[in-house]
């Protein structure tokens, strides 16, 4: 750990718990854990994540409950959820609601990162489990998705799985492994369903080491330099758990909206229809948070290309801390990556509205064009920037910036430490 | 000190025997574990089905279930037939006949996608081979492409009059399944 411990043991039985099991000063170095005290709110959507999954653990087991992972059953078992099982609105409601709260979270922290330059160095390996995390999300939101046997269910399982038959030689064994048959059939359902059950706790043993690798590192901050000294930062409790909490709550009004007044608005009317493997529904669409790596795989006309590129618009993630140059993290001091920053957000956006579209006219156009600079973003933009950009001065330390130059005065008495540490 | 080397060098022998052996061992232990999710020989062994072609006049196509897939028969027009007969092999995307009663490399001329005097019918696994979705074109009233066959509004995949790809992201052309006539009227897929 990045600090030193400062919890002294008060009682007799929290010294020998010291010396067996550490778990009281785990907690304590935890909720003490120096923190950037000029975090803004995008650094509350961690903890909202962390929220997220678990309202999806904790759901998700129940609907468990009372769901039939069998090709005759499942759809009516869901609908008998929905209809008839005490507070089965509710719940299943809040689980469907909720992987999609989870991926605008995702969304909106992953863009975090991006604009403050998060993955740079030493955040890489924290910036690497971060895009584990978003594939292992993907893998469950995409097997749960086919659980309640619907006309997308079914047809988003035959065309996603079949992405694997594009790999040449071995390709179509494969997909027949993962059918366990020669089309999704019963037993794809109950292997998805196992899986479903599985990934959400290997993705809370990632999450442990996400945040394992936070710990020592330290946060980022909104203006990217390194913590210097005591006077940067604050004690995690009570600041920012206050400030996750509330953020929290503002969240939790969203999800709430969703989930009282428009369960189904996220989702598509072809799901209400039980799943019918000789007819194919006439616009085949995934989930929202799907839609751009779909416009991806649909803008290339060749099936193996479509494939590898959608693949690697998000396995570039994972190089990114060493294609970007710049040695400055946030974007705040790059005037021209800023700029760059929002022609990405535009483009991911522009790529999620056209993976809704059929995939012909200007709709095709616009989509070969926006994959095109989603690479060139990646592989050109961000290496290039760092060598011709030139950043603004940054400021000396986070508590200068925070407190002004010449000493904040006012209202921040507990006299913070003068210059000479900050070099 | 010779000796101290013999034992060392002993010692590295076990060690990646060792090592070895429970290599081997875990890959054993994993086999059956992967092994257990490819189709049983339940699944294998899905009886063939039969076909009565009779009821199907010249322009009609029915959808039958094999295997879990659906097959397209269609018993083809005259046009229809023409025009498959007319694209040459050079012009399609996927130049091999997909066919499973002939050679892989066998080219994707018409001919050899059916059955020789019974070159109005075609016999297809209904399954576009881009990513698995059913094509269009059984029904009446249905778009049958740019190309006159089937056609999978997916991602736009448009096949001729002979099941072959020919515009859209499909690879191959649609596979002709393992078939015979049994009788002047009646197939046996499978
Ligand atoms: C299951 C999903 C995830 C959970 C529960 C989660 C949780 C967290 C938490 C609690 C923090 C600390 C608070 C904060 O900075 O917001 C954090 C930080 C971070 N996460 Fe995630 N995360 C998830 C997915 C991701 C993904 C997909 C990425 C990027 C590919 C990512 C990248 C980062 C980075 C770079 C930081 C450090 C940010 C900084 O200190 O500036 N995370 N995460
Ligand atoms: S599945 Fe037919 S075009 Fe993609």
């Amino acid at each position: 750990m990045s600090h030193e411990s400062t919890y002294k043991p008060n009682s007799n039985f929290e010294k020998w718990m010291d010396e067996r099991l550490p778990i009281i000063r785990m907690s304590a170095e935890i909720s003490s854990f120096p923190t950037p005290r000029n975090l803004n709110y995008l650094w509350t959507f961690g903890g909202i994540l962390t929220f997220c999954l678990v309202v999806q653990i904790v759901t998700g087991i129940i609907l468990a409950m009372h769901y039939t992972p069998h090709v005759d059953y499942a759809f009516d078992s869901v609908q008998h959820i929905k209809r008839n099982v005490n507070f089965g609105w509710l719940l299943q409601g809040i689980h469907m609601v909720g992987g999609s709260m989870f991926f605008l979270a995702v969304f909106v922290h992953m863009f975090r990162g991006l604009y403050y330059g998060s993955y740079k160095a030493p955040r890489e390996i924290l910036w690497i489990l971060g895009v584990v995390l978003l594939l292992l999300m993907m893998a469950t939101a995409f097997m749960g998705y086919v659980l309640p046997w619907g006309q997308m269910s079914f047809w988003a399982a035959t065309v996603i799985t079949n992405l694997f038959s594009a790999i040449p030689l071995i390709g179509e064994s494969i997909v027949q492994w993962l059918w366990g048959g020669f089309s999704v059939d019963n037993p794809t359902l109950n292997r998805f369903y196992a899986l479903h059950f599985l990934l959400p706790f290997m993705i809370f043993g990632v999450v442990v080491l996400h945040i394992w690798a936070l710990h020592v590192t330290g946060n980022n901050n909104p203006i990217g330099i390194d913590v210097k000294g005591k006077q940067d930062t604050l004690a995690f409790h009570p600041l920012y758990t206050l400030k996750d909490g509330f953020a929290l709550a503002v969240f939790a009004i969203l999800f709430a909206w969703f989930v009282f007044y428009a369960p189904d608005y996220l989702g598509h009317p072809d799901n209400y229809i039980q799943a019918n493997p000789l007819q194919t529904p006439p616009h085949i669409v995934p989930e929202w948070y799907f839609l751009p790596f779909y416009a991806i795989l649909r803008a290339i006309p060749s099936k193996l290309l479509g494939v590898i590129a959608m693949v690697s618009s998000i396995l570039v993630l994972f190089i990114l801390p060493w294609l970007d140059t710049s040695r400055v993290r946030s974007a705040k001091f790059r005037p021209l990556y800023r700029i760059f920053f929002w022609i990405f957000v535009v483009t991911c956006l522009g790529l999620g509205y056209l993976g809704a579209k059929p995939p012909e006219g200007n709709y095709l156009i616009f989509a070969r064009l926006f994959t095109a600079y989603y690479f060139i973003h990646f592989l050109i933009v961000i290496p290039m920037l760092g060598l011709i950009e030139r950043p603004k001065p940054t400021p000396n330390s986070i508590s200068e910036s925070v407190l002004g130059k010449s000493k904040g005065g006012g209202g921040q008495p507990d006299a913070v430490p003068a210059a000479p540490e900050n070099r | 000190m010779a000796s101290e080397i013999d034992e060392t060098n002993r010692r590295d022998f076990l060690m990646i025997a060792t090592g070895a052996f429970a290599a081997v061992g875990g890959a054993a232990a994993l086999w059956p574990m992967i092994d257990q999710m490819n189709p049983d020989a339940s699944a294998l062994s899905l009886a063939s089905v039969e076909v009565d072609l009779s009821p199907i006049e010249e322009g009609q196509a029915i959808t039958v279930v094999w295997r879990g897939k659906p097959v397209f028969i269609r018993n083809r027009s005259k046009q229809e037939i023409d025009e498959a007969m007319a694209t040459k092999v050079e012009d399609l995307p996927d130049p091999e006949a997909r066919n499973a009663a002939i050679s892989d490399d066998a080219p994707a001329s018409d001919v050899n996608r059916t059955k020789k005097g019974k070159e109005n019918w075609l016999v297809l696994v209904g399954i576009c081979t881009h990513l698995g979705c059913i094509p269009k074109g059984q029904r009446i009233g249905d778009s049958k492409g740019e190309f006159g066959g089937w056609f999978c509004p997916c991602h736009g995949s448009h096949y001729d009059t002979s099941g072959r790809i020919r515009k859209g992201p499909a690879p191959r052309n649609l596979d002709v399944p393992p078939y015979e006539f049994i009788s002047d009227s009646k197939i046996k897929i499978g």
